[in-house]
């Protein structure tokens, strides 16, 4: 088939994907697509019940089947010392259960077969008899007293308490509080819901043991913090592992952590001497892997004549039954110290309380910068809460309490620095393309013919790029990334990066980021990532860390090339390098342009066999760290308008206005792209999504029938704004915005419920998910908390 | 990837095939026809056939819709797809062309079967309430030849039917009768999710007063045809108040769970709510004369 190409592009702007083409003709190469010579295949057999003593484990049979290689318990790894592994926050995670079963689903032996259906009929073989335990469910009474100990593993453990922590000054914010003239208090909880990546988790591992290599393919959005992990846990040695990461059909965080499964994948291939694949299926995915949220929180806000000034927040934090939440090692609750958003208020603080329940481990920040989105949840519906307190316009309120564009670089009441913004022109923006004020019209005629609308608001501000090696580590390792680039002599160019696409739209972001700053096309500029032999160490893709941090080490790289180039161009030129001028593609000589080498020419004579300047090396390459001086603050004003049919109470979101401000846009075409994503993941968590459990702590959302992830026909013609802020301090003065539109719209759509039932209906509370039946319930008065 | 169990594999090629097939392999034999139900089961392992026998083949024999001695008999392996795109069902039975519309979605409208679909009559499964509403009778046939049964008779509860072991269904019968209009509505909590609750309605009007009423619920108990609320509207005018009074004996008699897709109480008011909603409109199609 031909194709025409399109003409060659250079620097930023909207441009076609450079990695569509593969991807919309099915021809990705994902981890399940790969077939090795010799292959076997793994399974797992998984804990029917939430929290049990395990009495016996028999796989007699199952090692009796004819096609089965190998049958591997937490006792088999308890003799190489790998029953339990690291988790990402400091916790130990079982990698097969040896005492106790500690959530449904939790890994208990680990089958090799010829083929799959032969590793998933053996697991039938397995025998295993358990000890029922009560489970421990509800995270608000998991530290009642006569509770069970979940993590009896633990030494000297007597309850289920993983961490307490706080930020911003409690003191201070009692004394605002005394002092304020109206105070709101609301509980809600953000549930439980999953990343739910339509590629599941899996690996092919290939122990080589002639040449004590490791090569193990894997789904996973931080490849060279698990080689580290594997270097760990394992105990072999790092320069003989190798990571290769391929195509990921979606992460969203739930690709962060280090899963049973993958172990069990290399022990399997250590044991057979073969490489053994394992890929769960949805199932597993949804009752194993991490989960996300799942915070109850109680806010207060404050006011005084109209301004607010304080924000108090207590929260427990679901964590499930280990504690593998993968956040920055001083940070137990990610970055929910942004809670106090957008407002210039005079005092915050928070109080997290952590605990283990019999649930999946996990706490990953799905498509949210650690956190974030907790955080931007609860102030948005505690504003919402103060303005129907205060009978203010939601938006008024918003607007008379931002902080204002001469504030910045502000120092907010809980440690952090915002690096700019200007909320109100981004506020204005989004009200002016909804409309607003006939909105308001609109919705009091409808109100008045028994219609039920709503128009809910919600200004979120991000702290994304994670992040200083001063201030966070995950398991020790700096949050930094590297980039190297090589321009090859005919002028074509490799860039390796830290940072894993799992769908993002790197191979054409990054190509358009060297392209800007050397004036190659970006068809030229080869994006290499998810190969740890083949990029430099850093720590992936998650928490919009990609361009704030990758991004800037390769702009900065480019920039280093590019001064190579000239010393280059100088000697080719005959002129000191200090004479000569950048134009984006050639140097030249100041006051006579017609004297210019292109970047082309320069790498040919870079490998060329003439002289070069003395001092100056051959070749056109260097290599780079960004270590950030400080993280992004993207933000943006989301408008929601739903209509709910009074008699089924169902919400349709009839339109969604989103705001954006991520500093500046490389390919506004993929940023649309990831803002139209995003809100549709955040429709899905505000209407439909939920992992619930039952009493006995029984899954049940380990189905997309009974998980349900939004369609196209749930989600409406997005209506985009853009303001542009940049980031004083990012080199290119981008922030990072593949979250904020998870972040930012399910607050404006749960408060576009509120407002629209308010009124008639009294009500001034609800949780997600705002399914018909519990916006119904609120309707009558019954507004709960989801089980 | 979901992985079944082993199973043994044969394609019928006839009716009579697949029920000297049926005969053979005894009850662990399963049919086979659109796989929209039967094979996640399997995947999940909540279902492990022995016998699985194909009758996909059987779609040109069993899938047809036609109007014959004054009613509509649909081949049991019609696809979904076939049923919501008939002008011939649009006209006369519009209840179908509604619930069609609200049936899953593309990919398993393309595959999924009537027939598949009544035999394995899940609880939130639409066409057993949209037959039951209509009047619709079955035909089953067996080695010994064909018998037809009513719905009331053929749908007996949860994943249960009046289908023997060695039988099958192979075609749903519908009666024409002229001043009838018909309607389903269903609330999911998204666009091809099981119904949290559905009505169906069909209505007929003789001289100004409704001479004879179906009206069936789905997901809302074992019960799909509501009598009392039928019985209660025969004879009445075409009111709100007489929709009001059979929707408040619909929502009385049914039997609802509270489960993930609700609460008891809001499908019991869906319920009434839904029922008033297809009466009104079937009623409005009867009036028009576009049943």
């Amino acid at each position: 088939m031909s194709t025409v190409e399109p003409p060659p592009t250079i620097g930023y702007g909207p441009m076609k994907r450079k990695e569509d083409p593969r991807f919309v003709r099915g021809q990705g190469r994902y981890v399940d697509d790969l077939k090795l010579p010799g292959m076997l295949h793994g399974a797992a057999l998984r804990s029917p019940v939430a929290h049990a003593r395990i009495v016996s484990i028999d796989t007699t049979a199952a090692a009796a089947h004819p096609k089965v290689k190998a049958v591997i318990t937490g006792a088999d790894l308890e003799g190489l010392g790998l029953a339990w592994m690291p988790t990402m926050s400091a916790d130990t995670q079982a990698v097969l259960a040896t005492d106790k079963v500690r959530f449904q689903g939790q890994e208990v032996a680990f089958v090799v077969a010829e083929d799959r259906y032969s590793a998933r009929d053996a697991l039938e073989l397995i025998e295993v008899e358990y000890e029922e335990l009560p489970a421990v469910v509800n995270a608000r009474t998991a530290l009642d007293a006569g509770v069970p100990v979940i993590r009896d593993d633990q030494e000297g453990r007597s309850d289920n308490r993983i961490f307490d922590w706080e930020a911003g000054d409690a003191a201070e914010a009692d004394r605002v509080f005394d002092a304020a003239d109206v105070i709101v208090e609301r509980d809600m909880i953000y549930p439980r819901c999953h990343p739910a990546p339509l590629e599941t988790c899996g690996a092919v591992a290939q122990m080589d043991p002639v040449m004590g290599q490791l090569t193990l393919w894997t789904t996973t959005q931080a490849p060279h913090a698990h080689r580290t992990v594997y270097a760990l846990v394992a105990g072999l040695p790092e320069h003989k592992i190798r990571i290769i990461a391929g195509d990921i059909g979606g992460g969203f965080g739930n690709k962060v952590p280090v899963y049973p499964g993958y172990v069990c994948a290399i022990v399997g291939s250590i044991l057979t001497g073969k490489p053994v694949k394992w890929v769960e299926d949805r199932a597993e995915n949804l009752m194993s892997t991490g989960f996300a949220r799942d915070y109850v929180m109680r806010g207060q806000i404050c006011a005084k004549d109209g301004k607010i000034t304080g924000l108090r927040v207590h929260v427990i934090a679901d964590h499930g039954a280990f504690n593998a939440t993968a956040q920055p090692t001083k940070y137990p609750a990610g970055f929910f110290h942004i809670f106090s958003g957008s407002y210039d208020l005079e005092a915050a603080h928070c109080h997290v309380t952590g605990v283990y329940t019999n649930k999946a481990p996990g706490g990953v920040a799905y498509r949210c910068s650690f956190r974030v989105t907790e955080a931007a949840y609860l102030v948005e519906r505690m504003v919402d809460a103060l303005a129907l307190e205060l009978k203010t316009d939601p938006a008024e309120l918003r607007l008379k309490n931002f902080i204002r564009p001469e504030q910045f670089p502000y120092p907010s009441k809980t440690g952090w620095v915002y690096d700019s913004g200007d909320y109100e022109k981004a506020m204005r923006l989004a009200m002016e393309i909804a409309g607003y004020d006939e909105l308001r019209a609109e919705q009091a005629e409808k109100r008045a013919r028994g219609e039920l609308m709503g128009i809910g608001i919600s200004f979120f501000t991000e702290t994304v790029g994670a992040g200083p090696r001063k201030d966070m580590d995950i398991l020790g390792l700096a949050m930094n990334d590297g980039a190297d680039l090589r321009v090859h002599p005919t002028g074509k160019a490799v860039l390796g990066i830290s940072a894993m696409s799992q769908g993002q739209g790197h191979e054409t972001t990054y190509a358009q980021i060297v392209s800007e700053e050397l004036g190659l096309p970006s068809a030229d500029i080869e994006v290499v990532n998810g190969d740890t032999d083949r990029t430099p160490y850093g720590l992936g893709t998650y928490g919009s860390r990609g361009t704030p941090v990758s991004g800037a080490a390769t702009a900065l790289v480019a920039r280093k090339v590019r001064e190579r180039a000239r010393l280059i161009a100088a000697g080719m030129l005959e002129a000191a390098p200090d004479d000569l001028e950048w134009e984006r593609g050639r140097w030249f000589v100041k006051g006579d342009p017609e004297q210019s080498k292109t970047i082309q020419e320069i790498a040919m004579a870079a490998h060329g066999a003439g002289d070069l300047p003395e001092g100056v090396e051959g070749m056109l390459e260097d290599t780079c760290v960004y270590n950030p001086p400080n993280l992004t603050f993207p933000f943006g004003a989301y408008i929601c308008v739903v209509d709910i049919d009074p008699g089924t109470a169902k919400v349709q979101v009839r339109r969604f206005i989103a705001v954006d401000d991520c500093g500046v846009r490389i390919n506004p075409m993929i940023v649309d792209g990831q803002i139209h994503g995003g809100l549709a993941e955040g429709i899905g968590i505000a209407l439909m999504e939920l992992i619930a459990f039952d009493e006995q702590g029984n899954c049940l959302g380990g189905s997309f029938m009974d998980y349900l992830i939004p369609t196209s026909i749930e989600v409406p013609a997005w209506e985009l704004g853009a303001t542009v802020t940049p980031s004083p301090h990012h080199p290119i003065g981008a922030k990072g915005v593949g979250e904020s539109p998870t972040v930012g719209s399910p607050p404006a759509i749960v408060n576009a419920i509120i407002d629209a039932l308010h009124e008639t209906h009294g009500v001034d509370r609800i949780d997600m998910p705002c399914t018909p039946s519990r916006v119904w319930e609120a309707m009558q008065g019954n507004a709960t908390p989801p089980q | 990837m979901q992985i079944p169990a082993s199973f043994e594999y044969e394609r019928a090629t006839s009716v009579s095939h697949a029920l000297e097939l049926l005969r053979d392999k005894g009850p662990e034999a399963r049919l086979l026809a659109g796989g929209h139900s039967l094979l996640p089961m399997m995947k999940l392992r909540l279902a492990a056939p022995e016998h699985i026998i194909d009758i996909d083949g059987l779609a040109g024999e069993l899938g047809y819709i036609r109007e014959e001695d004054g009613e509509l008999r649909i081949g049991a392996m019609t696809r979904h797809r076939e049923l919501l795109e008939s002008d011939l069902l649009a006209r006369r039975v519009t209840i179908i062309t509604d619930a069609e519309r609200v049936i899953a979605d593309p990919v398993v409208r393309n595959r999924g079967t009537i027939g598949g679909g009544l035999c394995q009559a899940d609880p939130a499964e639409d066409l057993s309430a949209v037959c039951a509403a209509l009047g619709a009778s079955v035909v089953i046939r067996g080695q010994d030849g064909e018998r037809i049964v009513n719905m009331l008779e053929f749908h007996r509860g949860p994943y249960q039917t009046a289908v023997g072991d060695a039988e099958m269904l192979v075609e749903v019968r519908i009666p024409l009768h002229t001043g009838v209009g018909s309607a389903y509505e269903k609330v999911e909590r998204r666009y091809g999710d099981w119904a949290v609750a559905a009505a169906g309605a069909v209505v007929r009007l003789e001289g100004g007063a409704i001479a004879q009423a179906g009206i069936a619920l789905t997901a809302v108990g074992p019960d799909v045809t509501s009598i009392a609320a039928q019985d209660a509207l025969v004879g009445q005018p075409p009111s709100e108040e007489s929709f009001a009074v059979a929707a408040d004996l619909a929502a009385r008699d049914c039997s609802p769970s509270t489960d993930q897709r609700g609460t008891a109480e809001y499908k019991r008011h869906l319920a009434r709510e839904l029922t008033l909603r297809v009466l009104r409109t079937a009623t409005a199609r009867a009036l028009r004369g576009d049943a």
